[in-house]
């Protein structure tokens, strides 16, 4: 992990503002606290915070190549950087690094933009071509790290942060309201839009480049499934491709000059990264995971059950409603967004936990589910469609009911009104979002708690269709569960879970995560894999279960998934929450953000004092959580945002002036 | 024992779910027949706070097998179950 932040002039050359770029890094330096460091001339200034991980002498950033004509500031890793630095050698290319850093400066030398298809990893990178005046900003394939940027007094600011951008005070910090309409509806905003007017996210599997003052975009990768699939293969041929995937996966994922730690949840992704790590490698391996002290969200039994069968030094947080609420501040402060559940809080009191046991990197299971059909949304997909063949059978929506053992709504308690969720939309099965309807519905509803200026200014705003724009050209022909898949990754995946849940609360600990299961080659593979093979009956992750079979013991792959979640509401609302809870949510805090009903609010948060406590419905504790977590959001960035000082000269490892041009 | 007084029961209900559910909004008014779940009033987890209250105000123990629209999707529905369920214990 690092932090990467900078400009470059869009028309005329003006005197680098070293103390502006230095504010930048400085505002995200917990991303990489062992280096900074400073590339300026008078056309592009690039900042860098460094979390040192591959060739800790040799790889301070910026980098150039042998006559300084191309610059990168770089976050993340190129995987794969042993085997293309072998291959540009042979190509004539001079390193004088053993870091990945430096494999980007010769690739994209030799094959220009173009070598983004060259790279395995997580990356979000500047790169600055001095010759040609140029400016490239790419990021990863699945959108594993971030990158930002916002054109501004002539400037293009680039960074990993917001925070780095708004360290330019005449930068507007405004919030965007169909932003907030979109995280409302798809728990995150759609890219290039965030919840800061003007302010972009570079999507995943895309890049931004500038010359002559143009900006022009786009796309390198995109998720892309079949139309058809090849049932003619065997379930056994499959699993054997997806197993060979996983174990170099993992192997790629272990360089590192430092030791890589790995989390353990205690469902099967990360039993299996795990396992794979003590099976196939020599690292020694330390284990990290987060324990719940509300029972029906602890998984702490199948965390020890792991660690006592793979052998690992075993390292555990407690996480309570008390601690889940200090930190929740400090959660959007990083995820700069709104959130609707609490669940990346743990997760950043987790990464603390690995930063005090020494630890800078931690593999982790994420994105399995989507790549591979784990989570219940595409099990209520393939219901629900076959369910839409015949709306009028009485036993085709009864496999709801196998569906949701752990819901408060099990069973025939309220079957009926389960189907009656479910069936949201079933004659409205080719619309792009039919697979998310029922989660849109239950989303949707924070909005009621907009006071009426804010819904009358969204009145014409359609946000469900900001995930349908770009679809590739095959998508209304693939299959229920592809289309499933897709939109998990480009909104819940990529907005919520690698960033909010991931990369944000990571890097707020200078922690970097690595996500076997997204190497974009399993990626690639898991989408040609059946649907069938995916979901078996209602059998999730089949085929990884399959694969993983000899390692991983029988209690894990049979038990019954279990959604990772915290407690909501409930971490609010106690006697000895703190005392921020009551003030952003109170009459005046309301009128000033003046985005919500307070009338509306007071009776919500009446309710959850109330102690409806386990009754509480999504709905409820989505709004609440949610409109907690706009509150925060409008008084951190808007209302109380605090520009760091510029950081002394001392302070960087590299500071580096380009020739005039 | 007194006969259930449905208009009092039915304002009761009527004051309950708008505070619950709507949280104070009536700026659209739902009719004492409309479906819960149609107007997207109620939904499948907010029903157990419904049965709560019932349990709660009305001395009535609901099964699960009585959780059906029925029987509680509209306040018509509601009020109609009670009386129904008061009756038995007579």
């Amino acid at each position: 992990m690092c932090g990467i932040a900078g400009y470059f002039q869009l028309n005329e050359p003006t005197p680098p503002d070293r103390e502006l770029v230095g504010r930048m890094v400085a505002a995200i330096r917990y991303r990489g606290p062992d280096e900074l460091g400073m590339y300026f001339d008078n056309r592009c200034v690039l900042g860098q915070a460094r979390l040192s991980i591959i060739d800790l002498a040799g790889g301070s950033q910026p980098l150039g190549n042998e006559d300084g004509s191309i610059w990168v500031t770089f976050n993340g890793e190129i995987y794969n950087y042993v085997e293309l630095r072998e291959d540009l050698l042979k190509r004539g290319h001079q390193f004088r690094t053993s870091s990945d850093t430096e494999v980007i400066v010769h690739a994209y030398e030799e094959f220009g933009r173009d070598c983004l298809e060259h790279f395995n990893g997580q990356f979000a990178f500047a790169i600055y071509d001095q010759s040609k005046n140029k400016l490239l900003l790419a990021r990863d394939r699945l959108g594993i790290r971030p990158a930002f940027y916002a054109q501004h007094g002539g400037r293009f600011y680039f960074a990993s942060e917001i925070k780095s951008i708004f360290c330019d005070p005449s930068v507007p910090r405004r919030l965007d309201l169909k932003g907030l309409d979109e995280t409302f509806t798809w728990w995150t905003s759609a890219p290039p839009r965030t919840l800061f007017e003007g302010v972009n996210e570079l999507e995943a599997g895309t890049f931004v480049e500038i010359s002559d003052g143009r900006i022009e975009s786009g796309r390198y990768w995109q998720m892309v499934f079949p139309e058809r699939f090849d049932y003619d293969r065997s379930v056994e041929s499959y699993a054997e491709e997806l197993r060979a995937l996983l174990i170099d996966s993992v192997r790629l994922r272990l360089r590192a000059d430092v030791p890589v730690g790995a989390y353990l949840s205690g469902g099967l992704d990360s039993s299996v990264t795990t396992a794979l790590v003590r099976h196939f490698t020599q690292a020694k391996l330390e284990t990290f995971s987060i324990t719940f002290e509300d029972d029906a969200f602890d998984e702490s039994s199948y965390q020890q059950q792991m660690a006592a069968h793979l052998g690992t030094t075993h390292h555990t947080v407690a996480c309570d409603y008390q601690s889940i609420a200090e930190a929740f501040p400090e959660v959007i402060y990083h995820a700069e967004r709104p959130i609707v559940r609490t669940a990346p809080t743990p997760l950043l009191l987790l990464s603390r936990l690995v930063r005090q046991n020494n630890f800078k990197v931690v593999l982790t299971g994420e994105g399995s589910d989507e790549i591979l059909g784990g989570y219940d949304i595409f099990k209520e997909t393939l219901i629900r469609a076959f369910w839409s063949r015949n709306p009028e059978s009485t036993w085709r929506p009864l496999l709801l009911k196998k569906l949701y053992p752990t819901l408060p709504v099990s069973g025939a308690r309220a079957r009926h009104y389960l189907e009656q969720f479910y069936k949201t939309g079933l004659d409205r099965i080719g619309d792009f979002h039919f697979s998310h309807m029922p989660r849109i519905n239950t989303t949707t509803r924070i909005k009621d708690f907009f006071n009426d200026e804010t819904k009358n200014r969204l009145i014409d705003n359609d946000a469900i269709a900001s995930f349908g724009r770009d679809l590739p050209d095959s998508f209304n022909r693939w299959h229920h569960l592809s289309r499933a898949q897709y939109l998990e990754c480009k909104s819940l995946l990529a907005g919520y879970l690698l960033s909010s849940q991931g990369d944000r609360v990571s890097a707020a600990n200078s922690v970097e995560g690595r996500f076997p299961f997204l190497d974009h080659r399993i990626a690639e593979f898991a989408a040609t894999i059946p649907p069938l093979y995916k979901i078996h009956g209602l059998n999730e992750k089949f085929l990884l279960k399959r694969a993983m079979q000899p390692e991983i013991p029988k209690e894990i792959l049979q038990r019954v998934k279990q959604p990772y979640m915290a407690p909501d509401s409930n971490c609010f609302v106690q006697s000895d929450s703190p005392d921020y809870v009551m003030d952003m949510l109170s009459e005046s805090a309301l009128e000033r953000t003046a985005l919500f009903n307070p009338k509306a609010v007071g009776l919500l948060v009446k309710k959850c004092r109330r102690g409806a406590g386990a009754h509480l419905s999504f709905r409820d504790n989505m709004s609440f959580v949610g409109i907690l977590s706009t509150q925060l959001l409008v008084k951190q960035f808007i209302d109380d945002f605090q520009i760091p000082a510029p950081p002394d000269r001392s302070a960087f490892a590299v500071w580096q002036e380009g020739a005039d041009n | 024992m007194p006969t259930v007084d449905t208009d009092t029961t039915r304002k009761e209900i009527r004051e309950f779910i708008v505070e619950a559910f709507l949280f104070g909004d009536e700026s659209e008014p739902f009719e004492d027949g409309d479906s819960f779940m149609q107007q997207g009033v109620i939904d499948s987890t907010g029903v157990l706070e419904l049965v709560l209250f019932l349990e709660e105000n009305y001395s009535i123990k609901v099964d699960d097998e009585e959780m059906t629209p029925n029987n509680l999707d509209s306040l018509n529905n509601l009020v109609a179950f009670i009386q129904k369920k008061k009756q038995k214990k007579q």
